[in-house]
């Protein structure tokens, strides 16, 4: 037997298209690993980003994780310790691989250190990308940063825990609050087990509430009794709907739905529904 | 051991060390040299810098930027396409500590010689750009930016090491025993993405023929070998995009064969 019928002849275009798939296949099982690990690196829904991010999804894309917001926030000038003159921790942490959010990313976790709403906002201007925006904490009457506009998460109070519905006085969360009786305010009640005593229930205002987590690190129970959630997470939605019809707001926002995005007409409606018998038309 | 057949090995490690200790220094003691992180910088409290393939990566999700990483990823781009060549990855770059320790260690423990060879494409870098690219678009988060090791030990040194220093040790393995330069000379796609910024760069290594003894000094020692074919031939400049112009072939050349030139591009 020859060399020649032990090894089949591989021509120059056979050579060419093979080579082709090879690279082509290689390449296409290189990306869906890569793509499959990529959805696998995306944060959990409970991070909690700084001030001013952009919607989780458009922040993912755009933070370029250079931990400049980080720096900022634990080189502000209000967070030298006045005795050993070194910065205490910074709230913003750079996700390291076992953090349960894309690596590189900031986030903070307000148990450990919540965030301190600094009036002058400083991780945010420092962004290169843009993914932390300063218009969403610029007040658009002033024109400058307002803390009061950061909007990081909720708080959440699980009353089952909370021991000021037990009855038992505590207005740690309350005090803690940077915005006292706008974010969290003390509902009275009447305690009807013993007769004489008062409930101070923490209440808190979806709209003032930052997020910012200091009623969290206040919290005197075990594990927290009030913690920020995001508010994609804590908040639910009654849907377009449901009308308040003793708010006169809601009640405009119908009257202005009403013929532009709400339409009653179909094909059948050309029709006369008193036709229905002497047509035979199904309403 | 002479200081002419250490030097830029010297000056390179300094000048990677000093701009981790200036990061470093712009988180813990807030210094205002340099700010952020390899990623995207500050410099001087003024002056943006932006890696471009991490700006070509984020742009590829379909995200808009900010002007300042735009500008920054320009300034980059500019500095090593006019002036460094591919200067990051061998004067900047950290991994490069890294996988040259890896490198030195294959000499010395001769697993050069014995190991059973396998050959990947150093083209593969450049493929990885394209992939990358291709994954950033698909999953909305910029691909190499979720498991680049240059910025995970970047980050680590500034920030704290976490559960990604495992990944620096896997490099380091798969360049001591697995391939040659694997990570920085066939895998890395910033690396390819410098090598093609910094393809037509002034700052070239330059051989002179007549006075090469053909030691193979150079070759020995050399992270991207392709790059130096002209040894012992022609005299000429290392044109291809891929030297890192990282000096180690000037350093060991006892023979003034090779040496840093300005190209020149009017003459001729």
């Amino acid at each position: 037997m020859s060399n020649e019928a032990k090894k089949p002849r591989i021509s120059e275009r056979r050579r060419f298209f093979t080579d082709l798939a090879h690279h082509a296949g290689l390449g296409v099982m290189g990306a869906l690993i890569w793509a499959g690990y990529a959805q696998k690196a995306k944060s959990s829904p409970l991070t909690l980003r700084p001030p001013a991010a952009l919607d989780e999804e458009a922040f993912l894309k755009t933070c370029i994780k250079c931990g400049l917001c980080a720096e900022a926030c634990v080189n502000r000038p209000q967070n030298i310790d006045k005795e050993t003159g070194r910065p205490r921790p910074g709230t913003l942490k750079m996700a390291k691989a076992q953090d349960p959010v894309t690596v590189g990313t900031p986030f903070f976790i307000p148990s450990d250190v919540p965030c301190y709403m600094c009036e002058d906002i400083p991780c945010v201007p420092v962004c290169p990308t843009g993914s932390l925006d300063p218009a969403k904490v610029t007040n658009p009457k002033t024109g400058e940063l307002d803390f009061r506009m950061m909007d990081m998460g909720l708080a959440v109070v699980d009353p089952n825990s909370c021991i000021a519905f037990w009855g038992i006085q505590c207005d740690a969360c309350y005090r803690a609050c940077p915005l006292m009786d706008e974010a969290i305010r003390l509902e009275y009640d009447r305690n009807p087990r013993t007769g004489k005593h008062a409930f101070l229930k923490p209440v808190v205002d979806m709209n003032a509430c930052t997020g910012c987590g200091l009623c969290e690190k206040a919290c005197v129970t075990e594990k927290p009794a009030i913690f920020i959630l995001p508010r994609k997470i804590a908040l639910g939605k009654p849907g377009a709907h449901y009308v308040k019809g003793w708010d006169k707001k809601d009640q405009q926002r119908v009257s202005e739905r009403v013929g532009k995005d709400v339409t009653t007409h179909d094909e059948r409606s050309k029709e006369n529904p008193m036709d229905y018998l002497n047509k035979g038309l199904e309403f | 051991m002479k200081w002419s057949n250490i030097k830029y090995l010297v000056l390179r490690r300094f000048v990677q060390i000093a701009l981790l200790v200036l990061y470093f220094g712009g988180n813990y003691w807030g210094w205002r040299i340099l700010q952020g992180d390899l990623s995207s910088s500050v410099l001087f409290g003024t002056v943006p810098l932006s890696d471009p393939f991490a700006v070509l990566q984020i742009l590829a999700t379909g995200a808009l930027l900010g002007a300042n990483a735009l500008i920054g990823a320009a300034i980059i781009a500019l500095f090593y396409g006019v002036i460094g060549g591919r200067a990051f990855c061998s004067w900047v770059c950290p991994v490069n500590m890294v996988t040259d320790l890896a490198a030195w260690l294959r000499r010395k423990l001769y697993i050069d010689k014995i190991e059973r060879k396998i050959w990947v494409t150093r083209n593969l870098r450049y493929y990885m750009i394209v992939i990358a690219l291709i994954v950033s678009a698909v999953s909305g988060l910029a691909a190499f930016e979720i498991i680049s090791p240059i910025t995970i030990l970047n980050r680590g040194v500034i920030f704290g090491f976490g559960a990604g220093a495992g990944l620096l040790a896997a490099i380091f393995l798969f360049d001591l025993f697995v391939l040659k330069n694997g990570w920085c000379g066939h895998v890395c796609p910033l690396g390819g993405v410098h090598s093609l910024i910094g393809k037509y760069s002034l700052i070239r290594v330059r051989h002179n023929s007549d006075n090469c003894t053909l030691c193979m000094k150079c070759k020995e020692v050399c992270p991207e070998v392709q790059v130096l074919g002209m040894i012992g031939k022609r005299s000429e400049d290392v044109r291809k995009g891929e030297c890192t112009n990282c000096g180690r072939c000037v350093d060991v050349c006892d023979d003034d064969a090779l040496g840093f030139h300005i190209r020149n591009y009017i003459s001729k």
